[in-house]
Formats: C-alpha cells, sequence, structure tokens
C-alpha cells in the first residue's frame, strides 16, 4: 500500500533528457518504478534508458496511458511544465526543480483549482512508496518496508530521518517530500490526510521548519483528525536569526511568525513529541510507538 | 533581493504610483544641489525637504536617520551629520548599518498616514493586499494590538486586483471622500509593480493623505524575488552589495548558500534542511553556531576550499564541523574533496589551521572514511555519529579558546 504511487503508477519524465532526469530515471528504473516514456520537445522519437521520449505530455499519455509524471524542467521553464502535466489530467505529479519564481507557482495553483491532479513539490525531492516505485532523487537504499509515514518539507532531513528509522527497526509505507517553497502543491495536511486513509500507514514522522504556519495548522488538524495514528515531529531552524533565508525559499522567519519554538509550541500543545535535536528522530520515534503501544507492531526490519 | 527607497520610489514611479519628487545624493554637496531642485533656500520662501538615510533595513525615524531640513543650511548639516553615520535601528542588529546614501526629497502636508502593502499569502497561494488606517506603525505591532484594524483582499490572479476590492479597501480603511479615487488608482499601479517586478513584498508605510486631499507613497519598500531575477536584469541592476555581508556575497558568487551567523562553531553540509539542523545541534551542545552553509550535492574541491576559505576567513571559525549525508552524492567523493581543498588551503597540503570534525553517513560511506584516515592532513577528526561530532567540534572550540 501506501500513498498516492505504488508498482502500478505508470510514470513519465518531463524532461528526460537532461543529465540529472537521465541519471535519475536510471535510479527509478533500477526500484522497478513503471517508467513509461520521457518527454523532451523535439526529441521524439529518441530513448533514454530505453524508455521512449516524446515531444509532449499529451503524446506520451497518448501512447503509454502513463498517469503520473516527475518534472525535472529547469526553473524558467518548470511552472509551463506543471501546467501541461495538469492540463493532461495526470493523477500524480512530482516536480523536483528548485527556484520557480514563486508567482509563476501562484498561478499554477490556481490552475490546479478544480483539477484531478496532485502536485507534489517543487523543489522537493519526490514521493517513495517502498519496495514499489519512487519518483524524484530520494535514495532508495536507506528505505525498509513497514508502517510509517514520513512527510518532510526537505529532502536530506528526509533521508538522514529515514536511515535512523531503518537503523532503529522501524519501517517505513511511504515517504514524501513536499519541498521547501512558500507555495506549493501537496502541503502537510494533505499528505496527513492520505496517510490518514492509508491502512498500512500505523504512525507518521513529520519533519517542518522554519516559515509559514504550516506545522501549526497541521498540529491542529492532526487532533481534530486523527487521533488513532502518532504523529512524531522534528522542526529545524531554532536559531535561524529573523529576516533570513535559510537556503530553501521557504525556509525565513518574517514578521516575527513562522519561528521553530512556535512550531514546537503548536505540536506540543496537542501531544505530538518533538525531537529535541536531528540526532535524535528515530528514537524519538521509537519512544512514541512504545507509548502508542504499536512499537513492536512497527519493528519491521 | 533589497533595494533602497529612492530605488523603489523610481520603480514605483515607472508604473505611475504618486511618490514625492526627490533625487539620491552620495556626498553632502550633491545633497545641497538636490535640495535647490527643491525650492530649498536660505530665505524665508525656502520648500521643506527631507533628508533621509538610505539603509537596507526599517525603523530609521525613530533612529534618527530622516530628518527635516526648513532650509538650506540645515540640509547640509543633516546630510553631514547623517553620511558616514551607523545607524542602529530595530531591523539592523546592534551593529548598525553605515549610511552611504541619502535621499533628498521634498516635504508633504501630511493629514493622515496610512498603511498598504501587497504580499504572498502561502496558505492560499494568492497575492494578498493588506490595508491599515494605522500607518506609521510596523504592522507586525498593529496586527499584535489591534489585528481588527487590519484590512485584506485577497487576489485571484487570473482577474488581478478588480476594481471593486480597491474600493472595498479604500472605503474600509477610512479614506476621506475626495482621496477615494486616488488612492484605488494608486492600490492599482502598486498591484501591477508587484506582478511586473516579481516583488515578494510591497510595502507603503505609511501612505499618506495630504492638507491638499493628494495621495502620496511617503515610504516605500519592495523586496524581489530571487528565482524571478533572471527576468528582472534592471533591479538586479539596483544591488547595492555594500548593504550585504562580505562573506554572505563571496559565497552568493561561489553558488554556496550561506548565512553568517555571528559565532564560531563553522559547519558545512549538504542539504538546507540538515545545515539548519546542524546549527541548532551544534547551540544544543552549548558552541556558537558560525553559520549556516548548504554546499549542495555535487561540490567538487574548489567549492569546498572556497567554503572552507570563507568560513576561515577573519579567523571566525575556531573549528569546522562537516555534516554529510550521502544520499545521491557519494561520501567517497565528499572525503576526497575534502582532502584536495586542504591541500588548496593549507601551504604544505598537510594542515588546516583549525580543528574540522567530520561526520560521514550514507553512499559509500566506508570508503569515504577510508580515505579521511589515511590523509596525512592534520586536524581532520572523524566523528562516528551526528551527536558525536557535533559534541566534538564544541569541545574542541572551548579549548581552543581557552589556551587563547
Amino acid at each position: 500500500m501506501g500513498i498516492l504511487v505504488n508498482k502500478d503508477t505508470k510514470v513519465i519524465v518531463q524532461g528526460i533528457t537532461g543529465k540529472q532526469a537521465t541519471f535519475h530515471t536510471k535510479r527509478m528504473l533500477e526500484y522497478h518504478t513503471n517508467i513509461v516514456g520521457g518527454t523532451s520537445p523535439g526529441k521524439a522519437g529518441q530513448t533514454v534508458e530505453g524508455v521512449p521520449v516524446f515531444n509532449t505530455v499529451k503524446d506520451a499519455v497518448d501512447a503509454t496511458g502513463a498517469n503520473a509524471s516527475v518534472i525535472y524542467v529547469p526553473a524558467k521553464f518548470a511552472a509551463d511544465a506543471i501546467l501541461e502535466a495538469i492540463d493532461a489530467e495526470l493523477d500524480v505529479v512530482v516536480c523536483i526543480t528548485e527556484h520557480i519564481p514563486v508567482l509563476d507557482m501562484v498561478k499554477v495553483r490556481r490552475y490546479l483549482k478544480g483539477k484531478k491532479t496532485v502536485l507534489i513539490g517543487p523543489n522537493c525531492p519526490g514521493i517513495l512508496t517502498t519496495d514499489e516505485c519512487k519518483l524524484g532523487i530520494i535514495p532508495a537504499n536507506i528505505h525498509r518496508k513497514g508502517h510509517v509515514g514520513v512527510i518532510s518539507r526537505s529532502g536530506t532531513l528526509t533521508y538522514e530521518a529515514t536511515f535512523q528509522l531503518t537503523n532503529a527497526g522501524i519501517g517505513q509505507t511511504t515517504a514524501i517530500g513536499i519541498g521547501g517553497d512558500p507555495v506549493k502543491g501537496t502541503d502537510f495536511i494533505d499528505a496527513l490526510k492520505y496517510f490518514k486513509d492509508d491502512p498500512d500507514t500505523k504512525a507518521v514522522l513529520m519533519i517542518g521548519e522554519i516559515g509559514g504556519s504550516a506545522e501549526e495548522d497541521a498540529a491542529k488538524w492532526i487532533h481534530e483528525n486523527m487521533p488513532d495514528k502518532p504523529v512524531t515531529a522534528f522542526i529545524a531552524g531554532r536559531q535561524a536569526p529573523p529576516g533570513k533565508r535559510m537556503g530553501h525559499a521557504g525556509a525565513i522567519i518574517s514578521g516575527g511568525k513562522g519561528t521553530a519554538a512556535d512550531k514546537i509550541k503548536a505540536l506540543n500543545a496537542v501531544g505530538i513529541q518533538v525531537a529535541d535535536t536531528v540526532a535524535h528522530i528515530g528514537a524519538t520515534v521509537v519512544d512514541t510507538l512504545k507509548k502508542a503501544g504499536i512499537y513492536d507492531e512497527c519493528h519491521t526490519c | 533581493m533589497n533595494i533602497h527607497e529612492y530605488q523603489s520610489k523610481g520603480v514605483l514611479k515607472s508604473y505611475g504610483v504618486n511618490v514625492p519628487e526627490g533625487f539620491p545624493a552620495f556626498s553632502v554637496d550633491e545633497a545641497v544641489e538636490n535640495a535647490k531642485k527643491l525650492g530649498s533656500t536660505n530665505d524665508e520662501n525656502s520648500k521643506v525637504v527631507v533628508v533621509k538615510a538610505q539603509i537596507h533595513a526599517g525603523g530609521r525615524g525613530k533612529a534618527g536617520g530622516v530628518k527635516i531640513a526648513k532650509n538650506l543650511d540645515e540640509v547640509k548639516k543633516y546630510a553631514t551629520e547623517l553620511l558616514g553615520k551607523i545607524l542602529v535601528t530595530k531591523q539592523t542588529g546592534p551593529a548598525g548599518k553605515k549610511v552611504q546614501r541619502l535621499l533628498i526629497e521634498q516635504g508633504s502636508n501630511i493629514d493622515k498616514e496610512y498603511y498598504l502593502s501587497f504580499v504572498i499569502d502561502r496558505q492560499t497561494a494568492q497575492v494578498v493586499m493588506m490595508g491599515s488606517e494605522a500607518g506609521g506603525m510596523e504592522i507586525e505591532e498593529v496586527a499584535a494590538k489591534t489585528p481588527e484594524k487590519i484590512v485584506k483582499e485577497y487576489i485571484d490572479p487570473l482577474i488581478g486586483l478588480a476594481p471593486f476590492q480597491a474600493s472595498r479597501m479604500a472605503y474600509a480603511m477610512h479614506f476621506p471622500k475626495p482621496c477615494i479615487r486616488k488612492v484605488t488608482k494608486l492600490m492599482g499601479c502598486l498591484y501591477n509593480a508587484f506582478i511586473g517586478k516579481d516583488c515578494s513584498l510591497a510595502e507603503i508605510n505609511p501612505l499618506v493623505t495630504t492638507k491638499e486631499e493628494d495621495v502620496v507613497a511617503l515610504d516605500a519598500k519592495l523586496n524581489f524575488d530571487d528565482s524571478a531575477l533572471f527576468r528582472h536584469p534592471d533591479i538586479e541592476e539596483l544591488r547595492d552589495e555594500s548593504e550585504e555581508d562580505p562573506k554572505e556575497l563571496r559565497a552568493g558568487r561561489a553558488g554556496l548558500n550561506y548565512v553568517n551567523l555571528g559565532g564560531d562553531v563553522a559547519c558545512m553540509v549538504n542539504g538546507a534542511g540538515l545545515a539548519m539542523a546542524t546549527v541548532d545541534i551544534i547551540k544544543y551542545y552549548g558552541g556558537e553556531p558560525a553559520n549556516f552553509l548548504d554546499v549542495g550535492g555535487d561540490s567538487t574541491p574548489e567549492k569546498i576550499a572556497e567554503a572552507f576559505q570563507i568560513m576561515l576567513d577573519g579567523g571566525q571559525a575556531k573549528g569546522i564541523f562537516v555534516n554529510i549525508f550521502g544520499g545521491i552524492n557519494r561520501c567517497d567523493l565528499v572525503a576526497q574533496g575534502i582532502v584536495d581543498a586542504a591541500k588548496i588551503i593549507s601551504k604544505d597540503g598537510k594542515s588546516l589551521p583549525v580543528p574540522v570534525v567530520v561526520r560521514l553517513e550514507g553512499t559509500n560511506v566506508e570508503q569515504g572514511r577510508e580515505i579521511l584516515k589515511n590523509t596525512p592532513i592534520q586536524n581532520v577528526i572523524m566523528a562516528p555519529t551526528m551527536e558525536g561530532g557535533a559534541e566534538k567540534i564544541v569541545q574542541l572550540v572551548k579549548e581552543a579558546e581557552k589556551q587563547g
């Protein structure tokens, strides 16, 4: 099981002829992801890693029946690539690209209204359902099958946390990187809803950071809607000074809002444990699972 | 990216926003010349002009950075006083900022002050216009004390700012009747500037009505989306590098994501999230973080060497914690990068000036550790865990501090 993507997901890679895209297409195929095609305007008829290339997303979908895409298109053209994927009525679109202008994403979000597509990202590592498929750049070798869902605003922190979980014997259903941009597709609450409805997922790890109020909103949502699945959290950026962008476009404390302290307070207030340092994420999840009485069930690897 | 007030006003003027007439000045003579153009003299007919310090920080008025000059002598006096002065405002931090530019501007007959801004709302993914009749105050203060005084209009990107929204805002802000049309026009122009130049913030505080029933943007602050600068070379040209931290500037040129945090325990990390978390863990173990630094996934030895040099520059870093989680990128390449970087920055290729604690995990970690274990470079210490590494570097820096 897991959420949003599985072994039956038919994937196309947008911008497949680029260096990064080609590299990661190979990695995704190695994980047995069902990649059925790629796009690159003007390069129809070529193949990349044995995958047929099409000029447009519509052509690729018509020929292959793809229902998902992963985008590695440069920032200048990435918003247009997302629009093209939404227009082709794909179920899931993952955008890896960093540095897309925010106002482009404002338009994309408007275009998404009323459409069936679930957008993940941009500026994200993608999504991986253990032993089934991965869309994006998440290193697959650290994942083990299990019952914990992972949601994260950061790439390397997702890997770090998953690695700690696996080392502690706690396997994962799906890991989803929602991205570090201020305006994005899927946010914490959206991802939590999918995990709530996934019978395989027994608990969730949520990795947030400074900026915005998505973690506070998620805390409230969890309290009201998901009493049966324990959540553990980590928040990066306790020491971040106000007004400074900490790498991610969305990681900024502005107008005194979006501090780590506020987020930790909101999470603790609804009984969610927050790891005190990045090194203790795995141990904190273990502790939460034990308290909830589901540690043995979740100890899968 | 930030620009100065006078530059913001220039951009806004080109979009039809009503701003006071004014000119930038880089010297006292220039300030006096500009004041003359605005009708400032040394007789009783002199027009009032305003001498405003131009730094990339708010709160200038309260810090004494804005002066009203009734005549030319006063312009000269204030310009002399302000140019070169270190201005410490609520937003500059205790170190303050040196004033190197002034704006000489015509005075306004203020009747009442208001607040108007456009920002991007993350939750709704829309541009939001915010207005308040409590102008001149910091909007955060208004939001905390009297949130009912802030009015918002969410803008559909496909429609743009609709005229009804502008007039609804103008009435809600209680503008006097003769000013309504003028202010709705200004809102439209400001919105066009926000969209046209890919702003992340466009703020007029205060927006004023004058005794002559005019509506004027008395101050202006524009911030721009760094990711969109590629389509605005005219804005990129307005960058004032002297306003930026020299280390951050140098890091930016090298393609490094670096923020100076002022302490002495430096760190070099791959990935923004892990970099933030590493800063936090240094502090957790009692160290003072020197910086945030994300080197990214595909670092060359040259890039790592440059990162080391930036951290060490001016003697800031007393120790460096390298925290790498090899995902797609490989630990052995990072380790080799550190070894090669040491060769670039040390004279004999065998020593680094401060202790470097390295924590490697993930893809090809064994090969990476092997490379660092066999290196002739002194001062490189392998840490078995992240926790252990953070504790170790803090301890080593404290020892170095004791030794003086």
